[in-house]
C-alpha cells in the first residue's frame, strides 16, 4: 500500500531572559547545581510567582513575526504531575488561553515553497533536571540507588510552539524546524543553542493510506535536540509504522524517545490523556492582559524578517534563489552579505553573494562553524573583492588569499576567541592591510605593468605565428590561445584584462 | 453527574493520595454530594457571559527582567532530607 506519513511539531524553545518567568533568579547554563534556584523555584510554602516582562514581549514578538494573533488576554493554568524534578507537583503553562494563537511560517523545500500553519504558542516554565549517574564515583550516592535533583533549570522561561499536522516527510521537518530555529535567533528570542537544550522538539507522527482523510493513530517522539536526530527518528518511526500495519497490527498511541546510537525509537510510557494532567487556571497567577500600544510597540521593534530580507535580494538585487536563501539563514549572514553591499556598493552585489555562498559557505561548512564565527572578517572579504577589481590580482589568486587567511586568522582566534571589534571601528582599515600583506607574501600580485606585458606579449606572438595568422583568417579561438600562452609565459600573473587589451592592439596593427 | 468507585481511587491514584477501601467510599459519597452542589451551579443559564479565570477581576502586573535572587542553596539545604554535592537527593526515578 502507498502509505502518507504526517507530521507535527512541538517546540520547546527557551526564552533569552536573564531571569526565570516567575522569579528573579538567573537562567545563565552551567551553573553549579542549585545555585540559581531560588525559594519560588524549589516551591518553598507561601511563595507566589511574579510573571516576567521579557518572557511575555518575547512570546508577543514571536507571534508577530509569524503573522498570528496576539490574545489581548490570556490566561495560566497548572499542569499537574508528579515527578521529582517538579518541586509544585505541577507545572506552569498556558492551556486553553495561550498568548499566541495562530500564524504560519513559509520556507524553502525540495519542490518549492511550504507553509506549516501554527496552531499556538503557549508560555510555560521548564522543570528542573534528574541525574541518575556519577560518573567514576562509586561512593556517590547516585550510585546507590538515589537520583540527584538540580533545579537551576527549574523555572526557566519557554515557549511552546505548536504546528498543525501539516508536514508530509522528514525532510520537510527538518526544513520546518531549521526555519524556526533561524527565526527564534533572527527576532533574539531565544538562543538556538540545541546541545544546551535551548531548543527541542517533539515531532507527533502519524502513518496513514494516501488519500486518505482521517489522521492515523500518532507517536510522540520526545526531546530530539538536534536536526538529524529529528530526521533519523522520524525516518524510523515511519518504517516501524507501517510495517506494524502492514502485518495486520495497530499503533499504539504512545511516547516514545530516540535511541541515537540504536538509530530506533523506543516506548516511554503509554502517553496519558490530556485530563490525566487536570488542567485548571492557577489561582496565584491574574490573567495576563497585553494592551494594544505593547503590541504594537513590539512590532515596531521588529527586524526586517527572513523571508521579507530573502525577497528583497531577489527582487532588488537579482540574486537567485538559493543565493537569497542562503544569505538569510540567519541575521549573522544577512548582516555579513549586507556589511559588504554598504562598502563595495551595489555593482558589488553578485560578487558579495558569490564569495560567501561558494568560498566562505564551503570554508565554514569544512570547520564545523557558522559564518557569525568566521575568521575572515565581511570588511576583510570586501577589501579582497576590491582588489580583484583594481587587477592587483586574479580570481583565481583571491582564492589563495582567502585561504591564507582563513587558516592564519583560525589559529589567532583559536588563541584569542576574544570579540571582534565592530567592523565599522577601524579607522584606519586593518583588514585592507590583512590582504595586501598576504598578497605580497605570497607573490600573487598581478603583472599590471603595460610595458612588461607587451614585451611579453611580443615574443609570444613571435613563436606563435600560426595562432596569429589562424586569427587573421577569421578564427576567434585562436585569440584565446593567445591570452593562455601570454599568461603562461607571465606565470598566471599578467592581469587578464590588461593582456587581453594589448594582444587586440598589437594584433590589429 | 456522579463519581464510580473505580474513578474515586483514579483520582487519588493521580493524586498521589494513598486511600483504603473504607475510605474510597466514604470519599465517593463526599464528593458525590460535592458534584450535586455543582449540578445545581450549573443550571445557571451563563449563556453570553464570559468566563471569568480569576475571581478577581484583575490583570496580572508583570515584573522586570532582572536577576534579584541570590544564591542561598545551602540555606535551602539545610532542611532537605538528604543532599550531596548540590544536588537534592531522591530515591532513583528512572522512566
Amino acid at each position: 500500500m502507498d502509505w502518507e506519513t504526517v507530521i507535527g511539531i512541538e517546540t520547546h524553545a527557551q526564552l533569552s531572559t536573564v531571569s526565570k518567568i516567575f522569579s528573579g533568579a538567573a537562567t545563565r547554563f552551567g551553573a553549579a547545581p542549585n545555585v540559581q534556584a531560588c525559594a519560588v523555584d524549589i516551591a518553598l510554602p507561601g511563595v507566589l510567582p511574579v510573571l516576567n516582562k521579557g518572557a511575555v514581549e518575547r512570546a508577543v514578538r514571536f507571534g508577530l513575526a509569524v503573522g498570528a494573533d496576539i490574545n489581548r488576554r490570556s490566561v495560566f493554568a497548572r499542569k499537574n504531575y508528579f515527578y521529582p524534578d517538579l518541586p509544585k507537583g505541577y507545572q506552569i503553562s498556558q492551556y486553553e488561553l495561550p498568548v499566541v494563537r495562530g500564524g504560519s511560517l513559509s520556507m524553502l523545500v525540495k519542490d518549492g515553497e511550504k507553509t506549516v500553519r501554527l496552531t499556538r504558542a503557549h508560555l510555560e516554565e521548564d522543570a528542573g533536571k534528574s541525574l541518575h549517574e556519577a560518573a567514576g564515583n562509586a561512593h556517590s550516592a547516585l550510585s546507590h540507588g538515589m537520583s540527584g535533583i538540580d533545579l537551576n533549570r527549574a523555572g526557566t522561561p519557554l515557549l511552546e510552539i505548536v504546528t498543525e499536522p501539516d508536514m508530509r516527510s522528514a525532510e520537510e521537518a527538518v526544513a520546518y524546524a531549521k526555519t524556526l530555529h533561524a527565526l527564534v535567533r533572527w527576532i533574539g528570542i531565544c538562543d538556538g543553542n540545541m546541545q544546551e537544550g535551548s531548543f527541542r522538539c517533539d515531532a507527533n507522527v502519524s502513518v496513514r493510506p494516501r488519500g486518505s482523510a482521517v489522521l492515523g493513530t500518532r507517536c510522540e517522539i520526545k526531546n530530539l535536540n538536534s536536526f538529524r536526530f529529528l530526521e533519523e527518528a522520524i525516518n524510523y518511526e515511519v518504517r516501524r509504522q507501517i510495517e506494524l500495519l502492514e502485518d495486520g497490527g495497530t499503533v499504539a498511541q504512545e511516547t516514545r524517545l530516540y535511541d541515537p546510537d540504536r538509530r530506533e525509537t523506543r516506548s516511554m510510557r503509554s502517553k496519558e490523556e490530556a485530563h490525566d494532567y487536570r488542567y485548571f487556571p492557577d489561582p496565584d497567577l491574574l490573567p495576563l492582559d497585553i494592551s494594544a500600544e505593547t503590541i504594537e510597540q513590539i512590532r515596531s521593534e521588529l527586524p526586517e524578517l527572513p523571508q521579507a530580507k530573502r525577497e528583497r535580494y531577489q527582487n532588488d538585487f537579482g540574486l537567485s534563489a538559493y543565493d537569497a536563501g542562503v544569505l538569510t539563514q540567519s541575521r549573522e549572514n544577512a548582516e555579513y552579505f549586507e556589511d559588504m553591499v554598504n562598502r563595495l556598493g551595489r555593482p558589488a552585489v553578485k560578487a558579495c553573494a558569490n564569495w560567501i555562498t561558494v568560498e566562505l559557505a564551503a570554508a565554514v561548512n569544512r570547520a564545523g562553524i557558522e559564518i557569525a564565527q568566521s575568521p575572515v572578517s565581511s570588511e576583510q572579504l570586501a577589501w579582497l573583492i576590491v582588489r580583484i577589481d583594481d587587477g592587483t590580482i586574479s580570481s583565481r589568486a583571491a582564492k589563495d588569499v582567502f585561504q591564507a587567511l582563513w587558516q592564519r586568522e583560525n589559529i589567532a582566534v583559536a588563541v584569542l576567541s576574544a570579540p571582534r571589534p565592530s567592523l565599522h571601528s577601524s579607522v584606519k582599515s586593518a583588514a585592507r592591510d590583512d590582504i595586501d600583506n598576504i598578497i605580497e607574501q605570497l607573490g600573487l600580485k598581478q603583472i599590471s605593468d603595460t610595458g612588461a606585458l607587451e614585451d611579453v606579449i611580443v615574443q609570444v606572438l613571435a613563436a606563435n605565428q600560426k595562432s596569429v595568422e589562424e586569427y587573421r583568417a577569421g578564427k576567434e579561438k585562436a585569440f584565446n590561445a593567445l591570452v593562455g600562452q601570454a599568461m603562461k609565459a607571465t606565470k598566471g600573473k599578467g592581469n587578464p584584462a590588461l593582456i587581453n587589451g594589448i594582444l587586440k592592439k598589437i594584433l590589429a596593427r | 453527574m456522579s463519581l464510580s468507585l473505580p474513578e474515586v481511587k483514579r483520582v487519588a491514584l493521580l493524586a498521589r493520595i494513598e486511600i483504603t477501601a473504607g475510605e474510597a467510599e466514604a470519599v465517593q459519597g463526599q464528593l458525590n454530594n460535592i458534584f450535586k452542589l455543582i449540578e445545581q451551579m450549573q443550571s445557571v443559564d451563563t449563556r453570553g457571559i464570559t468566563p471569568m479565570a480569576h475571581a478577581q477581576d484583575v490583570a496580572q502586573r508583570l515584573r522586570e527582567d532582572r536577576i534579584t535572587e541570590t544564591d542561598q542553596h545551602a540555606l535551602y539545604q539545610s532542611i532537605a532530607p538528604q543532599v550531596e554535592n548540590g544536588l537534592y537527593l531522591v530515591p532513583k526515578v528512572i522512566e
